[in-house]
């Protein structure tokens, strides 16, 4: 028996949360048991070798002209039939977008269970903590099922660094439908990358209180002022103030910034999951009772239409 | 092109700044709490109606819950959804597995009944279990091509265009009809009801299935509350004159 851990890559980028995966599937594994990986797609046998130096014994290399890129049905198709010919006893994949997505499609074949955003397993035990709610819940769950799959909630563990060991590659043909390229991507579009909010090492966010879309120019200035990025709340994309590429939360996006600023924001669970990662908090807001002021590491009681011009103006005066 | 579009939607607690447990930790205590549907699945009955203004044709919605859940079908007809239809669950929450075979029998039926939808949406995950993959199960399920995390779609005679995000941009996806989407919030700007909406959410009445529960695989043991450590947090100030101390603040945390 084995365990067995899919890996997440565009054309041979591998992940980060692949290798995050590979951490839990490491202390999960029993003496002497192999650890296994998955590795769909075609021409990436160069890739076995860093998965060896991370304690992978054996790569997989599943290759079919339709798995030349991704698809969600011959991925998971693939994996299925890849489980059945490897018999591994756990899989294990990172809860990215696509690791989800594939073991979905492998579960639904297999008619088995599937438990999502895993950050520890029992083994033995068949039981697991696994997220709720965006990550401001934690279950406990029993996973009853033959052949466990999992998949790992991103930045849980760390993930496994490269080292020196040595990995087997040998090649899985599965057999697929053509059909089943019905799924796969047929095109890309790239947009310019700034400064994203997901890598801005300062966001200045905005809530209600900023009190519509012209409020924010003033969040704008301050964020320019300190290479930052302007964020939201998700009453802010409501409104229609701001596009949904700013909310910070659980159905935005996650920021970790050096320093997250929440201006007018109460600090609602859904958005605190989103930016709670941040080294640093500074709540505005006009009320000293606001959930976000007592969770902030700093906060100014006040009025941020009044405090935010005059940090600017302060910053501008020093700056001379 | 008239198309006929099923939504399906998950009825979840509200909850403010702290979630708060039941005795037994097995749910969210709601006495105090609002309902809302999932957020990503409220953008996907927005889009549906999109589609159906565009390419005209019907919108369905779908939820497996309690009878409450009503309040959540009522809402997407008075935002433009013509039918509803409620699988009653008084019983605990279903797991994925059990939810998805309870969900994709449904649409068995109103299919045999009705006709088949051209295209089923499903929210990325929902907002409350987030098991990414009701959606996928239903539509292997029906043999149906299925691609989750969808923030644009584009309907052509026979065939869909669809735009995932990524780091990068976004990933491009053609699935031919009848086809299943998981959708994320962002794709569009919800509307809000309307006062002819609300009336017809008033009069539709609403189609109810029977459950025939089943067990999955996936057994909810308890909830908890993550640690999250006491701040003693630091109070710069009130008002304009606190702006020294925060720019102070800034050179000290090497942002400025
Ligand atoms: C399933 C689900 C998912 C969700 N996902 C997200 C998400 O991803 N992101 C998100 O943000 N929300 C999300 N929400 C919504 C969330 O519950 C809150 O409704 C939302 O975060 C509140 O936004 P807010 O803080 O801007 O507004 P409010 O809660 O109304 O707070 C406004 C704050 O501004 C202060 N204020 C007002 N005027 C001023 C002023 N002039 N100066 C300074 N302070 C002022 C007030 O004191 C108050 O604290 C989700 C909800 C659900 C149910
Ligand atoms: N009880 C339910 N009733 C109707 N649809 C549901 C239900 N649970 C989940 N779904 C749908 O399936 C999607 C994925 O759910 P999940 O697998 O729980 O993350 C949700 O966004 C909904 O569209």
């Amino acid at each position: 028996m084995s365990v067995l851990v899919l890996v997440d890559h565009d054309r041979g980028t591998v992940t980060v949360e692949t290798y995050e995966a590979l951490n839990l599937a490491r202390s999960v594994i029993a003496e002497g048991e192999p650890l296994e990986a998955a590795l769909i797609g075609t021409g990436l046998r160069g890739l076995a070798a860093d998965l060896g130096g991370r304690g992978v014994s054996k790569v997989h290399l599943v290759d079919d002209p339709i798995l030349d890129d991704y698809g969600p049905e011959a991925w998971g198709e693939a994996l299925a039939q890849l489980v059945v010919s490897s018999g591994p006893a756990v899989v294990i994949a990172p809860g990215t977008d696509r690791g989800n997505e594939v073991m979905a499609q492998m579960a639904a074949r297999a008619e088995l269970p599937l438990a999502v955003n895993v950050v520890a397993y029992d083994r033995a035990a068949g039981n697991l903590t696994r997220l709720r709610w965006g990550g401001s819940l934690l279950e406990n769950a029993v996973l009853n099922s033959p052949l466990p799959f999992l998949t790992v909630a991103p930045h849980a563990l760390d993930p496994v660094e490269p080292g020196s060991g040595e990995s087997e590659a040998i090649e899985f043909s599965p057999l697929l439908d053509a059909g089943l390229a019905r799924t796969k991507v047929v095109d890309r579009v790239t947009l310019s990358a700034g400064a994203t909010l997901a890598t801005a090492p300062v966001v200045v966010s905005g809530g209600r209180g900023v009190g519509g879309s012209e409020g924010f120019a003033v969040l704008e200035e301050l964020a320019s002022l300190l290479g930052g990025v302007v964020g939201c709340s998700r009453v802010v994309t409501n409104n229609g103030w701001r596009p949904h590429a700013d909310q910070v939360g659980q159905t935005g996006t996650r920021v970790a910034p050096t320093l997250y600023m929440a201006c007018g924001i109460s600090g609602a669970i859904q958005h605190w999951v989103g930016c709670m990662a941040a080294k640093n908090i500074m709540a505005i807001n006009i009320d000293p009772e606001a959930p976000m002021v007592s969770k902030a590491d700093y906060a100014v009681i006040g009025d941020l239409h009044e405090v935010l011009p005059a940090v600017v103006a302060e910053i501008k005066r020093r700056q001379g | 092109m008239s198309l006929r579009v099923l939504v399906c939607v998950k009825r979840v607690p509200a909850p403010g700044a702290e979630i708060v447990l039941t005795d037994d930790r097995k749910r969210l205590d709601t006495e105090f709490l609002g309902f809302t549907t999932s957020p990503h699945e409220e953008c996907a009955v927005e889009e549906a109606v999109r589609i159906k203004e565009s390419s005209g044709g019907t919108v369905t919605v779908l939820t497996l819950g309690p009878e409450e859940a009503e309040e959540q079908l009522r809402y997407a007809v008075s935002v433009g959804a013509d039918q509803a239809v409620l699988i009653v669950n008084q019983g605990d929450d279903l797991d994925p597995q059990a939810t998805s075979s309870a969900v994709a029998a449904a649409i068995r039926s109103l299919e045999e009944a009705e006709g088949p939808f051209n295209l089923i949406l499903f929210g990325n995950e929902s907002a409350d279990s987030g098991g990414y993959q009701v959606g996928v199960r239903v539509a292997f399920a029906l043999g149906r091509p299925m691609v989750n995390g969808i923030k644009g779609i584009e309907v052509e005679q026979g065939s869909i265009t669809a735009r995932r995000a990524t780091d990068a941009g976004f990933e491009v996806y053609r699935l031919p009809m009848p086809a299943v989407l998981g959708v994320k919030e962002g794709i569009n700007l919800p509307r809000y009801p309307t006062l002819t909406g609300r009336l017809a959410s008033k009069k539709v009445v609403i189609e109810r299935r029977e459950l025939t529960p089943e067990r999955g695989g996936l057994e909810l043991v308890e909830l908890s509350r993550p640690v999250q450590q006491k701040v003693d947090t630091v109070m710069l100030g009130r008002g304009a004159d606190a702006a020294p101390r925060v720019v102070d603040t800034l050179v000290e945390l090497g942002v400025l």
